[in-house]
């Protein structure tokens, strides 16, 4: 934020960074070699929900959209902190389908000015051992981070730091931790 | 280029702009009297006022805090409050500021910290109880949003010119400055009284600017908040429970309070008569109206209809 910004006490809503997501695929293939992680086919975009009748357009329009192919329909969530998660599902061993339909949904939003809005998409994946893992993207800073959820809100951060120093070629990590918040329950997970 | 709904208040800026330059006037004003009025160290008494502005502004986060008895919080004793406020600041794209929790049941929240990586935002217990977490989220918004305005700061420098006039009359008052009196007799007894006036004169211009000041970066605050949370009427029915509920509340218990009224988010203390000049918030309607225009903007069209000939802006 500028200077003069901050003397004028105007804050511009900061604006999504979309490109980033297009390296998931890259890591995804990473991810199943390297670690055992394989993708569910699942991934999720989390947006703050605007009043008024055209941001409620823009949302059916969306899904409208994303629903008339013949593959699962979006399913739509709020979750306990009032942001709205769209969930899509796709074919596992397809992840640019995936990544396809979570750009829709941004690319959407952004055109009707929404783009503050977005917070963050999560991608799911899963070892052998049932273990889960989430692929955060923060949309303001346009960086990833891992999530690995553990029962009763604890998180392992020691698989959390290998999977960064795996990917770290592949996607921008997110290198302040500070950010690297917890997701839980997230749709898509 | 992406489509933004943002758009930039002209007429706000205008005045506001007007009103921090009458302030520095005034500043440049009262050092360009002093140093009249006592040739040999007026700068050092500007130089001391500037000072004492620096210190408040430096230890604000701590000042603050301790003055509202707050308790600052980890993740885990308040996970709801850690969560929306991370939320926020990642789509805000700031630092996290740090989180205290006042065990008071006056419903208020505020921001302070003398930067943005080290501000903290304090919330009262009784805000938390009468807030659904939908409003609570548009004010931590409206307090985050003073937290990246940086109004900690721009407030202190703009009060400076006063803390100076401040302690000229207290100083003539305690005849501390008796001392440009004894060296040169006559010429110093004039000085003395110039110096008074113009520090009484400057004071008193001073502190309407600022509260006039206040109330603007309060409406900028409001603003922007609702364009972070995309929610103006989270924010506005928030803001109607609050300062409904404080209206309520006998001013006995709100006393001890009055020196943190500044950074609140709504006035703890109610008062008539010379209200709306010397209040350091704007009035509710006024703020009401402004969150209104915001939603018309999240509501509008943005393609057909209107349309725009500077591209996306």
């Amino acid at each position: 934020m500028s200077f003069w910004d901050s003397l004028m006490g105007r804050r511009k809503p900061i604006k999504a960074n979309l490109d980033a997501l297009f390296a998931l695929p890259t890591a995804s293939i990473t991810l199943q070699t390297a670690a055992g992680f394989n993708p569910t086919g699942v991934g999720s975009v989390c947006y703050r929900e605007a009043e008024g009748a055209a941001f409620a357009q823009t949302q059916t329009d969306v899904l409208e959209l994303l629903n008339a192919d013949e593959g699962p329909d979006m399913e739509k969530s709020t979750d306990q902190y009032g942001y709205t998660w769209l969930l899509s599902r796709q074919d596992p061993s397809d992840m640019s389908a995936l990544v396809t339909d979570l750009h829709a949904v941004n690319t959407t939003l952004e055109a009707h000015g929404f783009g503050p809005g977005l917070l963050c998409s999560l991608v799911g994946f899963t070892d052998a051992s049932g273990r889960k893992l989430g692929l955060v993207y923060l949309y303001k800073q346009g960086t990833f981070y891992p999530f690995v959820p553990l029962d009763g809100q604890r998180r392992d951060n020691v698989v959390e730091i290998q999977i960064r120093d795996l990917i770290g070629n592949d996607l921008p990590i997110e290198p302040q931790l500070q950010r690297w918040m917890p997701v839980w329950g997230a749709p898509g997970l | 280029m992406a489509k933004t709904r943002f758009i930039k208040d002209v007429g706000l800026t205008a005045r506001m702009t007007l009103v921090m330059f009458l302030l520095g006037g005034l500043f440049v004003a009262l050092i360009v009297g002093l140093m009249y009025a006592f040739p040999s160290y007026g700068i050092l008494i500007g130089l001391g006022g500037i000072g004492i502005a620096f210190f408040q502004w430096y230890t604000s986060d701590k000042m603050a805090l301790r003055a509202m008895r707050a308790r600052e919080v980890t993740p885990e004793e308040a996970p709801e409050l850690h969560g929306m406020i991370d939320r926020l600041c990642a789509m805000a794209d700031m630092p996290k500021p740090r989180v205290a929790i006042a065990d008071t049941d006056l419903p208020n929240a505020f921001a302070t910290g003398r930067s943005p990586s080290h501000s903290a935002v304090c919330v009262t217990t009784g805000i938390m109880d009468r807030l659904t977490a939908e409003e609570l989220e548009g004010v931590l918004a409206h307090e985050l949003s003073h937290v990246a305005h940086r109004d900690v700061l721009v407030m202190t420098l703009a009060s400076s010119a006063g803390i100076i006039a401040g302690m000229m009359t207290r100083g003539a008052q305690f005849g501390g400055l008796s001392l440009g009196r004894s060296r040169n007799n006559n010429g110093g007894a004039a000085g003395l009284m110039i110096a008074l006036l113009v520090s009484l004169v400057v004071y008193a211009i001073s502190f309407f600017l600022i509260r006039l000041l206040s109330r603007y970066r309060e409406l900028c605050a409001d603003r922007s908040g609702a364009f972070l949370t995309q929610k103006p009427s989270a924010l506005a029915s928030a803001l109607q429970k609050i300062t409904g509920e404080i209206a309520a509340i006998p001013s006995k218990d709100l006393r001890s309070a009055q020196t943190m009224n500044a950074f609140f988010i709504a006035p703890a203390i109610s008062g008539a008569g010379l209200k709306t000049l010397t209040s350091t918030h704007p009035s509710l309607e006024e703020r009401l109206e402004q969150l209104a225009k915001v939603a018309a903007e999240l509501g509008r069209p943005m393609d057909g209809g209107f349309p725009a000939p500077g591209g996306g802006q």
